[in-house]
């Protein structure tokens, strides 16, 4: 039975591949992706509107980083994660659930208690820039004109709804 | 639809479809495993594709493509000419699905009238995402990897920057998303293994000359909008709205379909997806008014797309979507499908059903069952499992896929606490209209803005 509903599902040019993302703020962490073996995301800023921090923490090492879009290293990061590595990863939970940032970080995390608690990576220095420019890359989509075209191509993208 | 035409549409599949749907599961499996690696029982199965051809005229270039291919020798042409063979045999299955439906409901179909216009595209840019789609067929879906989608990164960004060539931006767009969230593939339990050689196959076909669109005529008349239809992956979101155009002058009413799509990005989901189209007022004044919309030559593609331009449209008097398919379904005429674009993905027929039992999943029609698509209920809309569950007339659309017909809801009438309630996906076009949805949006606060002005900061101009 589970063979056939496997098979089943194999030839059906619908399904779902990726799990749908939940809504969040964006305000503070306005880029969260789990990607390149890292949770990796950019943060707003507090003080300053035009700089923004490139955090990440790798999966498995859980070695983790900080560094101005301009790669100066976050004066907050030493022995242990700044507020915006907690701020990182308490959106991606947000966004993505907790199983599924743990189970991509390679962490066990008990009932009840915090994905960072449960990560002592050691810090490390990694570029900003690739991340940074991930980010770019995903701002630009919002800058891309409409389409009116018929693009049959997405009754292969049907929206299927979250749970409400 | 009545229960006695549903019980034609389900009394058995059409001839040959199960036959021609096997040869395509074999060429799907060696695409699992890669071109590279094909071994006896693949090559056999590349063969039997063109087999199956051998008596049309892309009988002898699919035969020396699989040939040519099980040799180890994986050429643009020869891959050209496999794709364009499955994508035959699925031409075939779509005819006899969409032909078995049409008798079924009594409708009547245009006749495809080939045009000879096709544009000049970018040709440097279908040639990198042939390249990559030729990896990705030599690697196949278990040797993929990390670098082998990122190779795809630049030729998207290009692609999508070109408005004639954005189905295939979106196309390849998505199938690489999907792709990178099942890195590594090989270790994943199960594969996707018919939607990705669809994408691949698509993929492939628009890659060879563009869009296959064909010419546009002005039409002008009284459009009646029957639902939205609703798609989107990650970085697009896109409303077809399926309605009958009174064309002026007093011809035969039609059926037709107009699009508008916007690129976004993951975080932008929900209702929220509307603001990205916030351009379009008198359309989705329309779908979420419930009226008519007057249009002056607007052109309209030979598949019955109606190529939707704001400023050649405007708002009419209010025309509930039931009463227009109970009186105006019946006659209209349905649009050709393209020939490139027949694929039973495509079939998305619009029907009223009324009089049936609901029953969780599915609608019992005159002791008939019909399957309800539930997982295609848009989160930007009202519609929900239990509004279904708790309906007595659905607007939907017919769909084909995996050896069955299913409904997708557009609309529903229902009964809730003993009161008459009607929903339709486009009813919060203008922002939700349920208390409880605008108070989670005000939650998340303004995504768009958000995303627009970290945007307007920070990329470089």
């Amino acid at each position: 039975m589970v063979d056939a509903d496997r098979t089943a599902w194999e030839r059906r040019s619908v399904v779902r591949v990726i799990p749908p993302v939940e809504p969040r703020k964006l305000a503070k962490v306005p880029f969260v992706e789990l990607a390149d073996g890292r949770l990796q995301g950019v943060v707003s800023s507090g003080s300053d509107i035009a700089r923004v921090y490139v955090s990440s923490i790798t999966a498995g090492t859980h070695a983790f980083a900080c560094s101005t879009n301009n790669n100066r290293p976050c004066g907050a990061v030493h022995s242990s994660p700044c507020k915006h590595l907690h701020a990182l990863a308490d959106e991606a939970v947000l966004q993505y659930g907790l199983d599924r940032v743990a189970r991509y970080l390679r962490v066990e995390v008990p009932e009840g208690a915090s994905l960072m608690s449960c990560m002592s990576g050691p810090p490390e220095r990694t570029p900003a820039a690739v991340v940074f420019s991930r980010f770019l890359r995903h701002l630009a989509y919002l800058e891309m004109p409409d389409s009116t075209e018929p693009l049959t191509e997405l009754h292969w993208f049907p929206a299927m709804g979250t749970v409400r | 639809m009545l229960g006695v035409q549903l019980g034609e549409l389900l009394a058995g599949a059409p001839a040959g479809v199960d036959e021609a749907l096997d040869v395509v599961t074999g060429f799907d499996d060696a695409l699992v495993h890669g071109f590279a690696r094909l071994g006896e029982e693949r090559a056999a199965a590349l063969a039997a594709l063109a087999g199956a051809l051998a008596a049309t005229p892309l009988g002898e270039r699919a035969g020396e493509a699989a040939e040519k291919v099980a040799a180890g020798s994986v050429s643009d042409e020869h891959l050209a000419a496999l794709a364009g063979g499955r994508a035959a045999l699925f031409g075939a299955v779509h005819d006899a699905l969409l032909g078995r439906l049409d008798a079924a409901l009594g409708r009547s179909r245009a006749a495809w009238k080939p045009s000879a216009a096709t544009a000049e595209v970018a040709g440097n840019l279908l040639g990198g995402c042939r390249v990559w789609l030729r990896e990705l067929a030599i690697a196949g879906w278990r040797g993929v990897d990390h670098d082998l989608v990122s190779a795809s990164d630049q030729t998207l960004d290009a692609l999508l920057a070109v408005p004639e060539l954005r189905g295939a931006a979106v196309l390849l767009d998505g199938l690489a998303a999907e792709l990178r969230a099942s890195c590594p593939v090989a270790t994943m339990e199960r594969l996707p293994v018919r939607r990705w050689a669809d994408l691949w196959t698509r993929g492939l076909l628009l890659s060879q000359a563009g869009a296959w669109h064909g010419g546009a005529e002005p039409v002008s008349g009284r459009l009646l909008l029957l639902g939205a239809d609703v798609h989107e992956h990650g970085t697009v979101v896109r409303v077809q709205v399926h309605a009958i155009l009174e064309p002026a002058g007093g011809s035969p009413s039609r059926l037709v379909r107009t699009s508008l799509a916007a690129a976004k990005v993951d975080t932008i989901a929900g209702p929220a997806v509307w603001r990205l189209m916030s351009g379009y007022p008198v359309l989705l004044g329309a779908l979420a008014g419930h009226l008519s919309v007057e249009i002056t030559d607007m052109p309209l593609l030979r598949g019955g797309d109606l190529v939707w331009k704001e400023e050649r449209a405007r708002a009419g008097e209010a025309a509930d979507p039931f009463a227009t398919a109970r009186v105006r379904l019946g006659e209209a005429l349905a649009p050709a499908v393209p020939p490139l674009d027949r694929h039973p993905v495509r079939i998305a027929e619009p029907v009223l059903v009324e009089g049936y039992t609901a029953d969780g999943g599915s609608f019992d029609l005159g002791g008939h069952t019909l399957d309800v698509d539930l997982d295609r209920l848009p989160a930007c809309g009202p519609l929900t499992p239990e509004l279904v569950a708790a309906s007595s007339s659905c607007l939907g659309l017919m769909r084909w896929d995996g050896g069955r017909w299913l409904l997708q809801p557009l609309a529903v009438q229902a009964t809730v606490k003993r009161k008459p309630v009607a929903a339709h996906n486009g009813d919060w076009a203008l922002g939700p209209t349920d208390p409880k949805v605008v108070k989670a949006e005000a939650r998340a606060g303004d995504v768009v803005a958000v995303l627009r002005e970290r945007a307007g900061r920070l990329l470089r101009r």
